[in-house]
């Protein structure tokens, strides 16, 4: 697999240190509960199909992306800096 | 019917033509007790213990595809109890004490073979944990034997054991450890179940699960509306497929582990050998076989397929630990889909609904617990209580963070394990 680092272009897999579910973007407040955060830290929807994770590109730029993806394919749809879909979802 | 050496010899001296179905392809009747959803080994497993344990024969397996063909029939067969954390280490005893009579009690040759686990070590730091692994096996009443060099050495010679990066210092010898022929688990479990009355019903796909006033009724499948009084969720891989059906969301994320197996060769590794510093862990099949394997590709896939970086990573390790492996043809490689969780330990537990249950989260472990996972998911489906032995497989143990199941030490988190 390769994906695109929207800073340094298209790379190998290897490149990369997998984070998991990008729900990691939608952090709860520290005093949100338990359930909230087993929720944030647990819970998965693990969809066979499209999903959203997160990736940092480690052997390059260190750059935090957003992978969408599809995990039946493998097949990639879009990256894009995780900083940019955090501002873009305040 | 029953296998015995009067049935090979009438049956081979008569054409072969007395032998009969391992079991029945019933239609689904309109109402069970219980229904299993998955026919894997896990299910299969469950329904044997729930009719021949329990006294339940009222029981369905529902599988989507046919019996046999999936993780059950597509794994590294390895039977071992070298397990230290309190929780685990008692539910793997009782597996493999079930598995040394597994073939008496179903009358079917799974082909297990305890030809021992080496698990070998490569610092004194290592060896110090071997040691104390190797106590908490013995205190569980299991076997284990320290081997230093040249014990690994009298049964392991080929070896490269003075390789740079990690030299062979020892190894955790684990004799009743070993292989079976995964599909005949599948197949005798099958088989034992359907002879005591469970119905095990393929290529039938639950569709949904109906709940009524926060109690399950049944199961929508595509050959129609089944009810049931309990239902049993064990469809590891897309176990959270399933859950998603009951409005549940699970702690798993589903990852790829690859295996690889050569052309058969002549009889050439006696045991199994794990080499943890390299991720690579080998056997050879009673076909002749090398099989092996290594780490998860470690990320979410269902694809059934690996990446060309985890393979290269795998063979590089068996090539430093084993260089004759380099002769070798490769024949395949298969990407299996895992139940990953964060502590990577299973869960076996009740749901918030009434009557649901479920049994999932193997992680890459799921054959060895074959035969205990379904004699206590039966347990606990039979009476409502955990087995003594999977008491701590909780399925809230994350979010109360109370016995985490944390076998490697690695953290409670996912992509960790």
């Amino acid at each position: 697999m390769r994906l695109t680092c929207p800073l340094c272009g298209e790379r190998d897999r290897r490149e990369f240190y997998y984070k998991g579910d990008a729900i990691a973007l939608n952090r709860p407040a520290p005093d949100a509960g338990t359930d909230a955060w087993d929720d944030y830290l647990y819970l998965r929807d693990n969809p066979a199909g499209v999903t959203k994770d997160l990736w940092q590109h480690e052997l390059g730029c260190s750059a935090w992306i957003v992978v969408e993806r599809n995990t039946v394919t493998h097949e990639v749809l879009s990256t894009a800096l995780a900083s940019d879909v955090k501002k873009a979802t305040k | 019917m029953r296998f015995s050496a009067w049935q090979v010899l009438k049956n081979g001296l008569t054409g072969n033509k007395g032998w009969t179905p391992h079991w029945r392809s019933p239609e689904p009747k309109k109402e069970y007790d219980i229904i299993i959803i998955g026919g894997g080994g896990h299910g299969l497993s469950t329904a044997y213990h729930l009719a021949a344990v329990y006294g339940n024969a009222n029981v369905a397996v529902l599988e989507k595809g046919y019996i046999g063909g999936g993780n059950v029939g597509r794994n590294t067969t390895i039977v071992r109890a070298n397990y230290f954390l309190d929780g685990n280490s008692q539910f793997y005893s009782h597996s493999l004490k079930l598995w040394e009579k597994m073939e008496g009690d179903l009358n079917f040759n799974a082909m297990h073979s305890q030809r021992g686990i080496i698990n070998l070590f490569h610092s004194d730091g290592q060896r110090d944990a071997a040691a104390r692994r190797g106590n908490m096996m013995i205190s569980q009443g299991d076997d284990a034997i320290l081997l230093d060099r040249e014990g690994v050495r009298e049964q392991v010679p080929f070896l490269d054991f003075e390789q740079t990066r990690f030299p062979i210092y020892g190894g955790l010898y684990h004799k009743r450890g070993g292989t079976a022929r995964h599909d005949a688990v599948a197949w005798g479990y099958a088989r034992g179940a359907d002879q005591r009355g469970v119905d095990i019903i393929q290529n039938c796909e639950v569709t949904g699960i109906d709940i009524e006033n926060g109690a399950v009724t049944g199961v929508q499948t595509t050959k129609g509306p089944i009810k049931a009084k309990k239902v049993g969720m064990v469809a590891a891989g897309r176990s959270g497929q399933v859950a998603a059906m009951a409005g549940m969301r699970l702690p798993i994320e589903s990852n790829i582990l690859q295996a690889f197996v050569t052309e058969g060769l002549k009889p050439c590794l006696d045991h199994v050998v794990t080499y943890g510093m390299g991720h690579f862990y080998i056997s050879q099949s009673d076909k002749g076989g090398l099989v092996f394997g290594g780490d998860l590709d470690f990320y979410a896939s269902y694809a059934s397929r690996g990446n060309l970086s985890t393979a290269e990573h795998v063979i590089e390790a068996g090539m430093a630990l084993m260089p004759m492996i380099g002769k070798a043809k490769m024949l395949r490689s298969w990407g299996g889909i895992m139940d990953m969780t964060p502590d990577g330990s299973p869960i076996i537990d009740k749901t918030d609904i009434d009557g649901l249950y479920v049994d999932c989260g193997w992680n890459y472990g799921g054959f060895k617990a074959v035969p205990a996972s379904g004699d206590c998911f039966a347990h606990l489906l039979a009476t409502g209580r955990p087995h003594d032995v999977a008491k701590k497989f909780r399925l809230d143990r994350f979010r109360t963070g109370v016995d985490i199941l944390d076998e490697e030490g690695k953290g409670s988190q996912h992509n960790l394990h």
